[in-house]
């Protein structure tokens, strides 16, 4: 028999970036509010602190900030034919834990979405007509647009010191910015910080190629910075150690550095840690969520009753537990019927590796997530006209590594040996003189890929452990192929001594045990009606009106940008909703 | 090498620690320093290793990072004592791995690591079985075979043409290769990258972590040795 606590006004699951948002949300509202995390509590101070957190090893190879694999994974299977195998390993994507979850652990590449990735369908329909979406791929459009969400997305880029420079503000394209980008209200908060050695060449060789490159937006403030709620950042000073570790300098944008500092101490928030959430409760007419089912960090199962439940977890989690709790149809990849876990999606990126000669000062060690990296979007989203190349979709093109660090970011040619004398020779040769040039590519989703209940393995707790069923398509071959010959084209302007281009090819297929993006997206998608969407265009879910449902789960396809921009204005533009509509008078914010 | 007499004079003038400096020297100069600096710098007595297991990896570390040619070898920076620390800790135990069955270990590749082996395990058995192995083809345990002949079995082992009793051989090739490389470029504190050498050989600067001073100096070659997370320096 469950302990049941006392009622509370909300309950939030997951308190990374979506659940500090709504926890502010709610209780700048007055509500009482409980938030579960299901890993440990951790903050800048002691857990980041310099020197500790410098270490490769524990935190970018072991993962101590990650999810731990042993208790609960997923199963990931190519196709609907195949056996599903645990991801036993890290590899692929990786998944935060923790208080601040994996915003504490990203790199800070905060973008917005473009205009017409929230109306992808329409917008190909019409430029291109309808033959041109494949019948078997299921791309969707927002039932919000940029426009609605443009206020969300500026006030969230300085909720985290956002260096950068506006491409088109007010309608005016500005020089130094991204020119495709959607229409900006003001400029970025901070500067940004100047480029590091190979974005300052990949500049060069973009502009020569006619490209106009710009500065990564960048979650790594450039200047001391205090937020919109009073919190102060610190400045970046490309310490290299930012993707897969805490920042010790306060300057990386994370739940812990920009809004949990003003939340701690609010006499009606309580947050509890080591809480992993195993069911979503709902009375017995199913319309209504009545709260939420734990195991306590002693192993005693406790329910949290809450008038509001709001599921802020990571995207791969949010669709686990609605399929655990029984919630909305699950997806029928044979029939097409159902809606949860439908449209999962990826990214599928490729990269042309640089090895300069000795006399080219790389200093690959020098570098941040996102502060001094450079890009340019010429051939993501619809930015250049798809009708001669057959495919939907597009990548940023970005100069730089997040760090040069030895054990996984060692960069030798692919001929090159691997171990012995000459591996040695190979990394003296190359290590300070090599960088990636990189394509981060959208993924479109399509009807045989989704998530699932895997029939076979089970968590830590024995309960059934979610299934991935996904593979490249045909789309995303051509897509990579396209983005890949750029990335070329410009790294041959640069003038390495050598050069390597790694892409996904026809025929393979997609492999866990590489690294590629922790972009995982869809499976509780957004949308104009009960029958295309598992939430309306508030992030609320049709069918259970005090269920909300934030983060890329509600991406019906991916992006060729990182997601959290998108995801966080959709949080704002949906916690607005909630305090102006919806706690006046709870129920459907828009008619089924 | 034009670059490693300008790292020579820097480290010496920065006062690096007698090991270090022994092992720097050894880099440029000749293979019977290095393999002095290798007999004088390794004392430790291993707790998960057996004595046989120890002259396995001692021999397969030695030939992965030798000790020969430029550059410091994974003998003398201690990446078997990396190796054996490591295997005490819940790494070693499989802490982070999903090893809950059933194992499918006929799965396609691309799906990943499917052996129900925790690192301690796979070493346990790969060793014995790649001893076996050698012992069927040459009359001898790894260890005492010549570097040539270790090379060719390690390549072996790499390329998956050799059936060991145990774990698949490529499978226990890649552990080995991954923790050596670990123990090669990890931070000292894990017990091997013994005097930073490994840093100074890539110029990696290790924990300092600020180039507040660097951000306006692209280009430019950055002059400072490492820092360990202990303090030392390199």
């Amino acid at each position: 028999m469950a302990e049941k606590k006392k009622r509370a006004d909300a309950v939030i699951i997951g308190y990374g970036w979506t659940g500090a948002i709504m926890a502010k949300t709610l209780t700048d509202a007055g509500l009482s509010v409980v938030a579960l995390e299901r890993g440990p509590a951790r903050d800048t101070s002691p857990d980041f602190e310099y020197p500790r957190i410098i270490d490769e090893l524990k935190y970018a190879v072991r993962g101590d900030l990650w999810q731990p694999l042993a208790k609960e994974t997923v199963t990931v299977r190519h196709n609907l034919d195949e056996g599903a195998v645990p991801y036993r390993k890290y590899g692929s994507f990786v998944l935060g834990n923790g208080i601040g979850g994996a915003g504490v652990h990203w790199n800070g590449q905060l973008w917005r979405a473009s205009p017409e990735d929230l109306r992808l369908r329409s917008h190909i329909e019409e430029r291109y007509g309808k033959n041109f979406i494949p019948e078997d791929m299921t791309i969707q459009d927002y039932p919000v647009t940029f426009e609605e969400l443009e206020p969300h997305f500026d006030h969230f880029e300085k909720v985290c010191g956002t260096s950068g420079v506006a491409g088109n503000l007010r309608g005016e394209i500005r020089p130094g910015g991204n020119p495709f980008e959607g229409t900006r209200s003001d400029e970025f908060p901070t500067p940004p910080l100047p480029p590091i050695y190979v974005a300052e060449l990949f500049e060069k060789a973009t502009a020569e190629l006619g490209y106009k490159s710009f500065p990564q937006p960048s979650a790594n403030s450039s200047i001391a910075f205090t937020n919109p709620y009073g919190v102060r950042l610190g400045p970046c000073n490309l310490c290299g150690f930012c993707e897969r570790f805490g920042c010790f300098l306060y300057s990386k944008a994370s739940p812990q550095t920009t809004i949990l500092p003003i939340l701690a101490g609010r006499p009606n928030l309580e947050v509890r840690t080591n809480a992993y959430v195993t069911r979503i409760l709902r009375d017995n007419t199913g319309k209504t969520a009545t709260g939420v089912l734990y195991i306590d960090e002693d192993g005693r199962e406790v329910e949290q009753p809450a008038d509001l439940v709001v599921l802020c977890a990571f995207q791969l989690h949010n669709v686990r537990l609605l399929l655990l709790s029984g919630i909305g149809v699950p997806y029928d990849p044979v029939s097409g019927d159902g809606i949860v876990g439908k449209n999962y999606a990826y990214q599928m990126n490729s990269a042309t590796a640089a090895y300069f000669g000795e006399d080219v000062e790389i200093n690959p060690f020098i570098g941040a997530g996102a502060a001094g990296l450079r890009i340019i979007d010429e051939f993501n989203s619809d930015h250049f006209d798809h009708g001669p190349h057959g495919f939907i979709g597009g990548s940023s093109i970005y100069a730089g590594a997040t760090g040069g660090r030895p054990i996984e970011q060692m960069m030798t040619p692919p001929d090159a040996p691997k171990w012995g004398k000459e591996w040695k020779t190979a990394i003296r040769k190359h290590y300070r003189h090599s960088a990636p040039i990189g394509a981060q590519g959208s993924v479109m989703s399509y009807r045989d890929r989704y998530l699932s209940l895997d029939p076979t393995y089970k968590d830590g707790h024995g309960l059934p452990l979610l299934r991935l069923t996904f593979d490249w398509h045909d789309n995303e071959y051509k897509m990579a192929a396209f983005s890949a010959a750029r990335v070329a084209e410009i790294v041959r302007v640069m003038k390495p001594e050598q050069q390597a281009t790694l892409l996904m090819r026809p025929g393979d297929q997609y492999d866990v045990r590489v690294y590629q993006s922790t972009h995982t997206t869809g499976g509780a998608i957004i949308g104009t009606n009960p029958s295309n969407s598992f939430i309306n265009r508030y992030s609320q879910s049709w069918d259970i009106s005090n269920l909300f449902v934030m983060g890329a789960s509600a991406f019906p396809q991916n992006i060729g940008y990182n997601p959290t921009g998108l995801l966080a204005g959709l949080a704002y533009f949906s916690a607005a909703k909630i305090r102006d509509s919806y706690l006046k008078s709870p129920g459907p914010l828009v008619p089924a | 090498m034009k670059e490693t007499s300008t790292i020579n004079r820097r480290d010496l003038l920065l006062g690096a620690s007698p090991t270090a400096t022994l092992m720097i020297l050894g880099a440029a100069t000749t293979d019977s320093a290095i393999a002095q600096a290798a007999t004088t710098a390794v004392h430790y007595v291993p707790t998960f290793f057996t004595p046989v297991e120890w002259s396995f990896i001692n021999a397969a570390v030695g030939r992965l990072i030798p000790s020969d040619g430029p550059g410091p070898g994974g003998l003398e920076t201690g990446v078997p004592e990396f190796m054996d620390r490591q295997m005490e800790l819940p790494y070693g135990h499989g802490a982070y791995f999903y090893l809950q069955g059933p194992f499918q270990p006929d799965a396609p590749a691309t799906l990943g690591y499917q052996l129900r082996y925790t690192p301690r395990e796979l070493y346990r058995s790969g060793i014995a079985a790649a001893n076996d192995a050698c012992r069927t083809a040459a009359g001898k345990v790894f260890a005492d075979l010549a570097a040539d002949d270790q090379d060719r079995f390690l390549s072996s082992l790499e390329k998956n043409q050799v059936q060991l009793s145990g774990p698949p051989a490529a499978a226990f090739f890649a552990q080995l290769l991954e923790n050596t490389r670990e123990g090669y470029f990890a931070d000292p504190l894990y017990g091997g990258n013994r005097g930073m050498a490994a840093w100074k050989w890539i110029g990696f600067p290790g924990a300092r972590a600020d180039f507040t001073d660097w951000i306006d100096q692209a280009g430019h070659k950055y002059p400072y040795g490492p820092v360990a997370i202990s303090g030392a320096r390199g």
